[in-house]
Order: C-alpha cells, then structure tokens, then sequence
C-alpha cells in the first residue's frame, strides 16, 4: 500500500470518534466482544485471549465539543476525563461492553466508580498493578489481579479463557511489540521519512485495531516510508516525554517538528511498548506476563521508582540509545504524575548535561505558536550547542 | 492528605507502659491537653537526633504509628506540617518558594508547602527545627500524590524510603489477596526495614499493647463523632471534628496519651449531651442549631476560622464529615486487632476513605444525611486534591437523587491563601441555607396541600 494511503487510514480511524472500526469488527462476527482502557497499561493479551477487542481510549482529542463532561469536572481537573465521560454521554463508547480503568492516578482511579455508576449495564473494573516489584509480594499479587479480569472477561465471553489462549495472545502481542520496536527504531534511525505526527497515526490504530492487524499495517507503513524519498533536514533530535495520558492534539505534534525537531522517542501509547521485550510464552500465561511487567518494563511517573538512583535513568537511557541531543517535557495541564515528576527528572537531565524544555498542553489546545516557538528556540539552541 | 489538626508524639523511647501526660491537665480541658501533645510531639522531633532518636516520616491516611512506635521513632506526618504552617498563615510563602523552585502550580499544595518548608531550613510550625526524617514511610494509601512527595523528598534529601502499596477498593471490598498483599509488604520488606533505621528489633507484642490501647481511643472517639446524632449536636463533626481526630490521625494512636485525650473528650461531649448543649466554636457556644449538615472534602487551613464563622454566624452546625475520615474509618466497626496485627495494619489502610471507590463514599454520605437526620450536603472541593476532588460534581448530584436533600458546592485550597475567595464562599452558602429553607418550607406544605 502507498504511504499516502496507510497514512490517510490511520488518520481516519484516529478523527473517527464513534469508533467505527470496533463496531464493524464486532458487527463481522456475532457475539464478538470489546473492552475499552484507559492509559498507561492493562495486559491486553487477557481481553485478546477472551477473543474480544481490547480499545484504547484516550479522550476526545481536539474533535468534540466537550458540553456534558464539563459539568462534572472542577477546572483545576485536567481534559481527558471530561472528554471520555463525553463520548460515553453521547453514546460513541456503546460499542464498548466494557472498561478498564488502570491505576495511572486519583482523576482516572475515581472515574473508574463514576462509570460504574453512570454505565450500569457495562462490565467495568478498576486494574490494579502492583508498585511492590518482588515475584513473591508484588507478583503474587498481580497474578490474583489478572486472574480476576481472565475469570471476568470469560464469564463475559460465555467460555473460559485457557493457558493456551493466553500463551497464543502472548505470541500474538510479542509479534506486535516487534513491530512497534521496529517503526520505533526506523523513526530513530531516519526521523525525516517516518515523522511523529504520521508514526503517532500508526500506533494509535492499534488502540482499535486488532493487533494481527495493526501488526501488518505497522510493517506496511515501514516499508511504505522507506520507499519514499523524503529531504533530510538539520532538525535537533529530541525525546518527547510526558505525554503518557492526556495526548497533545496532532497539530501539536505537528508544530513541534515543523519548529525544527525530529521527535525519535516518545511515550505516547506506552501500553504497546510497556513490555521492553518479548514476554515468555512457554509456562504459565499468567506469571510471565507478570514477570514481564515487573522487571522488564518501561518506566513513567506512574510507577514507584525503587531506587532514588534509577530515578529518570529511563529517559536518560532512551537519550542515548535514541541519539538524541535533548528533551522535551510535554505535560498536561494538571496532570499530577507528570508535573510531580518534573522537577525530579528535569534536576537529573540537568546532571547528565542533557538539554531540555517543558511546558504544558491540553488536548484540545488551539494556540500553537507559542509552542512552536519554545519548541523552534529550543531546537536553535541545541544546534548552537552543537555547533560550539 | 489531608489531615488533622496535628503532629506526632511520644517520650523518647515509647514503651507500651510508659508514656505518661507530662502533667496532670485539668479533666474538662481536652484542648488544652491536645495542644500540649502537639508542642510535645514537635519539641520531641526538635530533639530527636541531639538524643540519638531517629525520625520517621508518614502519611495519615494509612499511618501505621503502632508500628512506628515499636521502633522508637520519632513521628512526623508532613501533612499535617503543611497544615499547621497553613493555619499558622506561614504556608503562602513556602508554596511560591517551591513553585520558584520549579514546581508546577497545579500539584497538591501540601507537597509544596511540605517542600518549601524544608528548603527554607526545616522550620517547624512551632518555630523549632526539625530534623530531616531518616526514613520515609511511604504509605500509598487512597493518595497517588503521596508516592511522587516522598520521591521528590528522598531526590533532595537522599532518605531512606520504604514503600507500601496499598490497592485501592475499586469494586468496593477488601479481598484477601489484597490483605495479604499488604501483609507481605510488611513483613517482608517494611519491617526490615524499620529494624534496620532504628536499630531496633521488632516485637510483635508490643505492637499488641499499642493496638489494644488503640481500641480504646477508637471507641471514644466514634462514641464523640457519633454524638452529632443527638439534636442540637453538641459538636460540629468537621470544624470541630478536626480537633477529634487529631491525636487519632497523627503520632498518638497508640499511645496512653491518646486514651486519655479521648476519655477526656468523650466526657466532656457527653456533659454537653445531658445539658442538650451545642458545638463550642472559637467563639463560644453556638446559638441555635439551624442546619444539619453534611460535608464532604477537607477544610481550607489558611482561613479556617473564619470559615467555620460563616457557618456557626448561621447557625449551620456539620454533623458529620467524611474528612473526619481520612485516617481511618471507625464509624462503621472497624477496630485495629491485636489478636491479628498485621492483617489488622492492612485493613485499616485499605480501609481509610480515600482509599473508598465512588459508590462507597455516596453511600457513606447517603447513610450520614439520612443517620444525623441532616438538611443536605456541602462539598468543599480542594484545587490540590484530586483524590477527594477528581468527581465529587457526580457525588453531588448522585447524593441529590438519592436523599431528596439538597446540595451545594464550594471551592478552595487546603494551604494555598491564595485560593481562599471568602466572599464567594459566603455568598454559596447563603443561598444554599436558603435553598433548605425553601425545601422545608416546601415539604412542610405538601402535607398540607394534600388535605
Ligand atoms: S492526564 Fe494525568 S492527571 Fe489526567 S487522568 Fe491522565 S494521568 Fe491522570
Ligand atoms: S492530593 Fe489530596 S490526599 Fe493527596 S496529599 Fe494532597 S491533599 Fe492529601
């Protein structure tokens, strides 16, 4: 397929905010099930094993009005929540039978028991996860937790969901985990034929696509790219970080490279990339997905830092392996994980001499240039500094 | 978190029999005695390091001071720093410290406060230095916050941290893999932990002794929020009802101290019962009780009294409180176990109110309108805190439904003065009295119409 066209898709599925697609898969095949999630994490090779379709829903974005939200929100309350409670008011989350609210902050924990209250007829469950990372404390703990969603989810799917299926979602998810690190590899390697505004449209269908299929658009898309002929330009490279929940709008993304920076990592849907590498098939479904979540994943200010020395080593760590020259910290207003983080790893950005900029975001932001700016001045300096 | 009005605690070295009031406080005189355990606890923490002792610092809800205590610490609680500071007018500038310092305007402002103080040398409310904690209890209890406070404290001041994670109710029970969860946690690694601060080696029994000398405070102090069901209510269950909770929330759960604060306490609401009595405000007595209400959401600290003024001027008395809750929920039987410590350590964290899912705190708040016969419901919503905040216009609304009773909704900040608009505040609650008004006369002349 031509780049234009995987492109135009992705796009498509993103603007479609009646979520088209999920309604179309499940309309394929009677019975057919999906669960939505909220940001950062839930193991979606549960809900794949129970045969249904796992859908990330991260807000509105800047395409609705937000009317029915804003009555249950202070204004000190960042944007996703209102948003998502709009599409579930207006009825564009019904194809949803379900909805996981995972442990990533108090605004998203409680709206967790306002849906249980406001959608009755839905399966929903708050998901924990555990900050003790021990096997036997925090790992105990988590295999309870999933076993709770297996035997939930099969009661939903009317059949039981078995290792095997588990073991098959794990394959499955593993192939898609391969292709995202390589789409994220290709970005880093040649950030002016993959931008982030067209990379960030290729992982987000995959929070509606099934992953068979996401996995081949995403290699479809590589290859689409690499067949094109695109100016390589002197942009700084740098790694966005901050942006985990609440997402910028596109435009955002846009003007932040059109300023004069390739974007080469990032931690926008980090749940197709929580788990670092490939999760163990063989054995029991179960553990090695807990395993994999406590030792071999990615970090974000959700996550209790055990050690005050590995604080912020994860984005250092994606600094250097990304090549980039600096950092820009990209929060949503109010966001209490983000901005408590902040300070934290901008101090220790600093120590390793790693440039960086930060400023806050709503999803529905229409002002960019004042963005584009900061983001345009950043880049000039980092090429200054370079040059020096 | 949010808490009460105040600190921490004990005699060098605590042990089970020992602690003893320095002096004998006159039997009607709970506040006096409080403030003395107050100033104590600081003065306590002032000295810890010259005596050798060393410092513990935690949260209230989820505070674990039994266990505390069976290591010797001295016991700070931050919030309830941040909240003295606030009271005592001193947080403004500790918040616009840390927020010069990088701190986003937008996060809690108890961390800020926290923060700014010890940049600004540790002094405490009392005006005495107080130590850098050696280690950090992390308790995550109900409070995302709580975890990024004591990272960015261990960032700065290089503290020994330890974590225990606390699942939140979200389908409104506590299951036993939760418990034990907590179980393992403590006594696998906080416990250690704690033994290897301290130097002391832990012993399961003293932390029975502490636990039943809990009991007995928690069963005066439930008898005391309790009495707000008698009319006229001879306390007000949120103003008044910090002053309640205080020793309960902080550094002297546990302790003899705190048997005697509420046996004292609870003698005095008692007294006030039989002489069908209201609630003493910093003013003296309350005139006529008017409204009963309930509150949801903390108090604003740094203009605390002349927010209780706008209600007692009222005749508004509050009956109940969730806030009254935060460190614990003892209303509705729970009682720390000495039979069974740890499990009991684990339900009590897991049962605090914020660590409540959303139908669990309604429900609370429907059974209070309906338990203390109250006229409705204020919500306080707090900027900072998005644990109590992040929803509270659906719990205002569901509350409504539910009840029949009316609602209203104030916004404000724990510590920060500058989110303290008075004059708005009063102009809610003036139109929110009479909005009951209306109500009552409403209901007073359907039974008439019917006839
Ligand atoms: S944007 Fe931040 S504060 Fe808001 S729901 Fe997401 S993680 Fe929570
Ligand atoms: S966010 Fe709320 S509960 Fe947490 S520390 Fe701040 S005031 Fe307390």
């Amino acid at each position: 397929m031509p780049l234009k066209e995987v492109v135009e898709r992705c796009q498509a599925l993103f603007e479609d905010l009646h979520f088209n697609a999920v309604r179309d898969w499940k309309a394929a095949q009677p019975g057919r099930k999906a669960i939505g999630f909220m940001p950062i994490y839930v193991p979606r090779e549960i809900i794949h094993a129970a045969g249904m379709l796992p859908v990330g829903i991260f807000g509105g974005g800047d395409q609705i009005e937000v009317i029915q939200g804003d009555a249950y929100y202070q204004s000190y309350i960042c944007r996703i929540p209102r948003s998502t409670i709009e599409l579930g008011v207006t009825g564009r989350l019904d194809s949803l039978d379900g909805m996981l609210f995972p442990s990533i902050c108090d605004v998203i924990r409680n709206l967790s028991g306002m849906w249980q209250i406001m959608f009755k007829d839905k399966y929903v469950r708050y998901f924990d996860v555990p900050q003790n990372f021990k096997d036997a404390i925090g790992g105990e703990y988590y295999v309870h937790e999933m076993e709770i969603l297996r035997d939930d989810l099969a009661k939903l799917a009317g059949r039981e969901v078995t290792d095997d299926d588990l073991r098959n979602s794990i394959k499955v998810y593993n192939e898609n985990r391969r292709a995202v690190r390589d789409l994220y590899r290709y970005r880093s390697q040649k950030p002016w034929q993959a931008p982030t505004s067209e990379v960030y449209l290729v992982m987000r269908a995959g929070m509606v696509l099934p992953p068979e299929e996401h996995t081949r658009l995403v290699r479809e898309y590589i290859a689409a790219a690499e067949a094109e002929s695109r100016p390589k330009r002197d942009n700084a490279r740098v790694v966005l970080t901050g942006s985990f929940c609440e997402q910028p709008p596109l435009g955002l993304i846009k003007s932040i490279e059109m300023a004069g920076c390739y974007i080469v990592d990032d931690d926008f849907h980090l749940v197709t990339r929580w788990h670092l590498d490939d999760v163990e098939v063989d054995g029991n479904p179960l553990w090695n997905l807990s395993k994999g979540f406590l030792h071999r994943s990615a970090d974000t200010p959700s996550k209790y830092t055990e050690r005050r020395e590995d604080k912020g080593k994860f984005v250092v760590d994606s600094v250097r392996k990304s090549g980039a020259e600096g950092v820009v910290f990209a929060a949503a207003s109010f966001c209490d994980p983000a901005l408590l983080e902040r300070p934290m790893l901008l101090e220790i950005l600093d120590k390793h001499g790693i440039p960086y900029t930060a400023f806050k975001f709503a999803e529905n932001t229409g002002q960019m240039a004042p963005i584009r700016e900061q983001a345009g001045t950043f880049a000039d300096s980092i090429k200054l500094w370079s040059a020096a | 978190m949010t808490t009460p009005h105040n600190p921490p605690t004990p005699r060098p070295v605590a042990q089970p029999a020992a602690a003893k009031p320095k002096k004998e406080v006159l039997k009607e005189d709970s506040m006096w005695l409080q403030k003395e355990m107050i100033n104590g606890n600081y003065h306590d923490l002032a000295i810890a390091h010259d005596v050798g002792r060393k410092v513990s610092a935690t949260f209230v809800p989820g505070n674990l001071n039994e266990l505390l205590m069976c290591f010797d610490f001295a016991r700070s609680l931050p919030e309830t720093n941040a909240l003295q500071n606030g009271m005592r007018k001193k947080s403004g500038k500790m918040i616009m410290d840390a927020e010069r310092e990088g701190h986003s305007e937008d996060v809690c402002t108890y961390v800020k406060a926290d923060l700014g103080m010890m940049q600004a040398g540790q002094i405490g409310p009392t005006g005495e230095k107080l130590p850098v904690p050696d280690v950090l209890v992390l308790s995550y209890t109900g409070c995302f916050t709580f975890m990024k406070w004591f990272e960015l404290i261990r960032q700065k001041y290089d503290c020994e941290t330890t974590m225990l994670h606390v699942p939140y109710q979200g389908d409104g029970k506590i299951s036993d893999n939760m418990v034990q969860y907590v179980v393992k946690q403590l006594k696998e690694e906080m416990i250690p932990t704690l033994e290897r601060v301290s130097g002391v080696k832990f012993d399961i029994d003293r932390l029975r002794e502490y636990m039943k000398e809990s009991v007995k405070a928690e069963e005066d102090l439930v008898a005391v929020l309790q009495s707000a069901k008698n009319r006229p209510s001879p306390i007000d269950g949120y103003f008044g009802g910090v002053y309640y909770i205080g020793p309960m929330f902080t550094a002297f759960r546990g302790t003899r101290e705190a048997t005697k604060f509420y046996s004292v306490l609870r003698g005095e609401i008692e007294e006030r019962v039989r002489l069908k009595k209201g609630p003493i405000t910093p003013e003296g007595e309350m005139g006529e009780e008017k409204y009963r209400l309930v509150t949801e959401g903390p108090p604003n600290w740094t203009s605390f009294r002349d927010f209780w003024k706008m209600f007692y001027d009222d005749g508004a008395v509050v009956v109940a409180s969730t806030y009254s809750k935060v460190g614990g929920v003892y209303d509705f039987g729970f009682r720390h176990d000495a039979d069974h410590p740890l499990e009991s350590l684990a339900r009590y964290c897991l049962g605090c109110y914020t660590n409540l899912n959303f139908p669990q705190r309604i429900d609370m708040i429907c059974k209070y309108i309906d338990e203390y016969q109250a006229d409705g419901l204020l919500i306080n919503s707090i900027k900072s805190c998005n644990s109590f905040s992040a929803g509270q216009l659906l719990m205002l609304r569901e509350v409504e439904k539910r009840t029949g009773k009316p609602a209203a909704f104030v916004e404000s900040d724990l510590v920060d003065p500058r989110y303290f608009s008075g004059a708005n505040i009063k102009n809610r609650l003036e139109s929110y009295f009479q909005m009951i008004n209306q109500k009552r006369r409403a209901g007073s002349a359907e039974p008439a119409a019917a006839h």
